[in-house]
């Protein structure tokens, strides 16, 4: 396990990892706060909230507040949601003008259906994708929290998160959870070619809200090498759903058609016929 | 704990509040935040909330279809809903009697795994 422990979220729950010490930091580490605020820069312009309008915004993970800082400073009220007590105490005695409520978002997002105009997250969502306890399944953790979520915004607005995936299979099931839960949207990689300077947003949009934005710094990306992934659909009809492609459709024949060929059996071969709708003859 | 986020949290947290330390600070009056945000406050559940603190600042008990253009009544819901605070107190859920503590102002909503 040694190559995973550079990996916060592998060294223990976050509610233990972020402990005083570590909340320290964020009051006195300027790099790390630099950071934090470039990050809540990025995600509130991904967000395009109308202009010159105070928003009431979530902010998931909060921490110390210092995303929230930034969301004040831009004329918005916030509620911060967060699981550690040591980095919630740092808000507070910075007096950040948000809201906070310490609660663990893999519970669910405890607010009424439409209450936020928007809601941003930096480097928290990662989190979740690891099973702290028995109990905990991360793609059972990540639906509730997205669902929840889904409903707690407001139609037309957007939800985004700054992450650090750990490779791709983790981003494949965050964005799957979060398009079962009825979101639309995908990822948007800020300077993809650059090692250092890489970031992750996943920009989620509930109901309609435009196109999704371009990474910064990916105008020069060779060809093959995507700087933002695509996601639309609505709300209940997933191809994928579950993994199981609609009866009847020409995926679910194809799949089939594949299982039987493993089985061994004999099964006529695909034409661009297979799985068309035949015309009605009378 | 703001009365706005109070309002809006699910109901089968919101409850009834107990508060045994209330704060008020000086909020910057925004009316076009408090317009826009009335319409998704339950009008009922401030008003209690407010009452049961002691800042019903003369809040009416029915919601005055016309308060958008009035800018003393914005006033008195930008203060209920943003200046006053709960630091110490409790929430309790009025079907199951679940409590959840609030300290230092900030409403502890940690689940147990089998509440979930
Ligand atoms: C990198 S810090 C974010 C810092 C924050 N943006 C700030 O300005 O201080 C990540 C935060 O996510 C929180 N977090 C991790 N898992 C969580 C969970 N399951 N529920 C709520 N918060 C969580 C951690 O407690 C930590 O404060």
């Amino acid at each position: 396990m040694s190559f995973s422990c550079r990996r916060p979220e592998h060294k223990a729950p976050p509610e233990v990892y972020y402990n005083e010490e570590e909340a320290r930091k964020y009051t006195q580490n300027s790099r790390m706060i630099e950071i934090q605020s470039q990050m809540s820069e990025r995600a509130v312009e991904l967000l395009s909230l109308p202009e010159n309008q105070s928003c009431f915004l979530l902010d998931i993970g909060c921490g110390s507040g210092l995303s929230g800082d930034y969301l004040s400073e831009e004329g918005h009220y916030w509620v911060g949601l967060d699981i550690s007590t040591a980095m919630l105490d740092v808000a507070l005695e910075r007096e950040v003008e948000g809201d906070l409520v310490l609660a663990d978002m893999g519970h669910g997002v405890p607010f009424r259906a439409g209450t936020f105009d928007g809601c941003i997250s930096i480097s928290a969502l990662q989190w979740l994708c690891n099973a702290d306890k028995k109990s905990h399944s991360p793609p059972k953790r990540l639906y509730r929290f997205f669902s929840t979520l889904y409903s707690s915004l407001a139609r037309g607005s957007r939800a985004v998160f700054q992450i650090y995936p750990e490779n791709s299979d983790q981003l494949e099931l965050i964005t799957s959870q979060a398009m079962k839960a009825g979101f639309t949207g995908g990822m948007v990689v800020d300077y993809p070619n650059s090692a250092k300077a890489k970031k992750f947003f996943l920009c989620l949009f509930v109901g309609v809200s435009g196109a999704l934005p371009k990474g910064l710094g990916s105008e020069s990306v060779e060809k093959g090498v995507a700087h933002q992934a695509m996601f639309t659909g609505e709300r209940t009809r997933f191809k994928n759903l579950k993994g199981k492609s609609l009866k009847k459709s020409k995926d679910w024949i194809l799949e089939k058609k594949e299982r039987r060929r493993r089985q061994g059996r004999e099964v006529r071969a695909d034409t661009k016929y297979t799985g068309r709708q035949r015309k009605a003859r009378f | 704990m703001k009365l706005l986020t109070h309002n809006m949290l699910t109901s089968h947290v919101k409850g009834v509040t107990k508060a045994t330390e209330v704060k008020v600070t000086d909020v910057d009056f925004n009316s076009e935040f408090v317009s826009r945000m009335i319409p998704k406050i339950e009008w009922s559940v401030l008003v209690e909330a407010a009452d049961t603190l002691g800042h019903l600042n003369d809040l009416p008990r029915d919601l005055p279809p016309d308060y958008e253009s009035s800018e003393d009544f914005l006033r008195k819901v930008h203060h209920v809903l943003l200046e006053v605070e709960v630091l110490e107190g409790n929430l309790k859920c009025p079907e199951s009697g679940r409590e959840f503590p609030i300290t230092k102002g900030v409403p502890n909503m940690l689940l147990n795994e089998d509440e979930v």
